[in-house]
């Protein structure tokens, strides 16, 4: 199959690999410990581990973005590493 | 004790559905993301840029001002069409002939066409040959959309509270009917007053379709794209160009594909964190509202 068209470039290829990964291995989790570990934490509503992923993820998105909009100098390692410590963060708390 | 039944067959019944949004959403969304990385001039050639067009994409004035307006727009529409729709659906007949004939004058407007809806008020609001247009400039009303920014932002919000309100008045009057009498009846012998009825029976009955009524025309309004495109292009200026005007243009007319890529997941991001924001008020409102015996 020729995936030529779909322009794919090595990093965005890791990218989609770990978003799929994470996938599995929630899958895995869940199968493990069915039920999706609903509580309800900071933000003072439930949410299960998967609601937890998704503000993970679309948080990371949005401090990658703030990160190039306020310090475009500096390398978006660091804003990788605060979207790793935010996500840490709301499987601990939210 | 009963041994827990598994039944994998249900794997082969979300096939079809895991297969259809992946060919239609999930790998159109993954070309993106390649694309927002790299710069192409044609012949499939691409050439890795990294975050350059994101990083042009935030610091960009025409991406501020148009989403702002799209802000702006979806707003105003959300501020009209929700309490008229509301108001609309309360004042509908609950039985007798008055009842098809309010559902099917109500859903007309829905089965239009985009791009008919968009001509027919283009027509409608031409000083020359429109009637609106017309009888606006015979009144001496300086009434003018392709000139006038103002005049062209009025007749793209009337066009689609015309167009959509109807919606909101369809899913505000299912709720509406969903209502046991018995509430009403109690209202009565309480002697509850009109108003106390629609805030404490009629309004929280109506939460769950309301809070569908709110994203779906926040959704449909954010992204609107043919009616403006048809009525003023996006102008007079860039008086009405839209978010998705704006990203036409760009990967369209310009054919800047990798930064109306960047563009499009910047949209993409907006959409989802609005969208969860919404859904997640509203449903703990709702669970709450129904903890509290509503």
């Amino acid at each position: 199959m020729n995936l030529n068209w779909m322009a794919w470039t090595g990093p965005t290829a890791t990218f989609f690999l770990i978003i799929f990964s994470l996938l599995l291995a929630m899958t895995i989790w869940e199968m493990k410990s069915p039920g999706g570990a609903p509580r309800v934490g900071i933000l003072r509503f439930e949410t299960t581990r998967g609601d937890r992923l998704f503000v993970s993820l679309l948080g990371s998105a949005y401090i990658h973005l703030f990160w190039l909009a306020a310090f475009a100098g500096l390398s978006l390692w660091w804003a990788t590493a605060i979207a790793c410590l935010y996500a840490l963060a709301v499987f601990r708390w939210v | 004790m009963i041994a827990k039944q598994t039944n994998q067959k249900a794997w082969f019944m979300v096939l079809p559905v895991f297969l259809v949004v992946a060919f239609s959403a999930v790998i159109p969304l993954m070309t993106v993301v390649n694309y927002s990385v790299q710069d192409t001039f044609g012949g499939n050639q691409f050439f890795w840029v990294g975050m350059e067009w994101f990083r042009d994409l935030i610091h960009s004035e025409r991406f501020h001002d148009a989403f702002l307006r799209q802000l702006l727009f979806s707003g105003i529409i959300l501020l009209i069409e929700i309490p008229l729709g509301v108001a609309i659906a309360l004042a509908m007949p609950k039985k007798g002939w008055g009842v098809p004939v309010c559902l099917i004058s109500m859903a007309l407007p829905l089965l239009i066409p985009w791009n008919v809806v968009g001509t027919i008020w283009q027509i409608f609001g031409r000083v020359d040959i429109g009637l609106l247009g017309h009888s606006l400039a015979s009144l001496g009303v300086n009434y003018n959309y392709t000139q006038d920014p103002l005049a062209a932002w009025l007749t793209i919000i009337v066009m689609d509270v015309w167009h959509w309100t109807s919606l909101v008045v369809l899913l505000a009057y299912a709720g509406l009917c969903s209502i046991p009498d018995a509430y009403y009846q109690a209202a009565k012998i309480d002697g509850a007053s009109r108003f106390a009825v629609f805030r404490y029976i009629q309004l929280p009955k109506m939460q769950r379709v309301l809070l569908i009524a709110i994203l779906l025309r926040f959704m449909d309004s954010f992204m609107i794209y043919t009616e403006p495109f048809v009525i003023t292009g996006g102008g007079p200026g860039n008086s009405t160009t839209f978010m998705s005007i704006d990203l036409v243009k760009m990967a369209v007319g310009q054919f800047d594909l990798g930064p109306a890529a960047a563009m499009s997941l910047v949209y993409f991001l907006v959409i989802l964190l609005l969208c969860w924001v919404f859904y997640t008020v509203m449903t703990n409102v709702g669970e709450e509202s129904r903890k509290g015996g509503n």
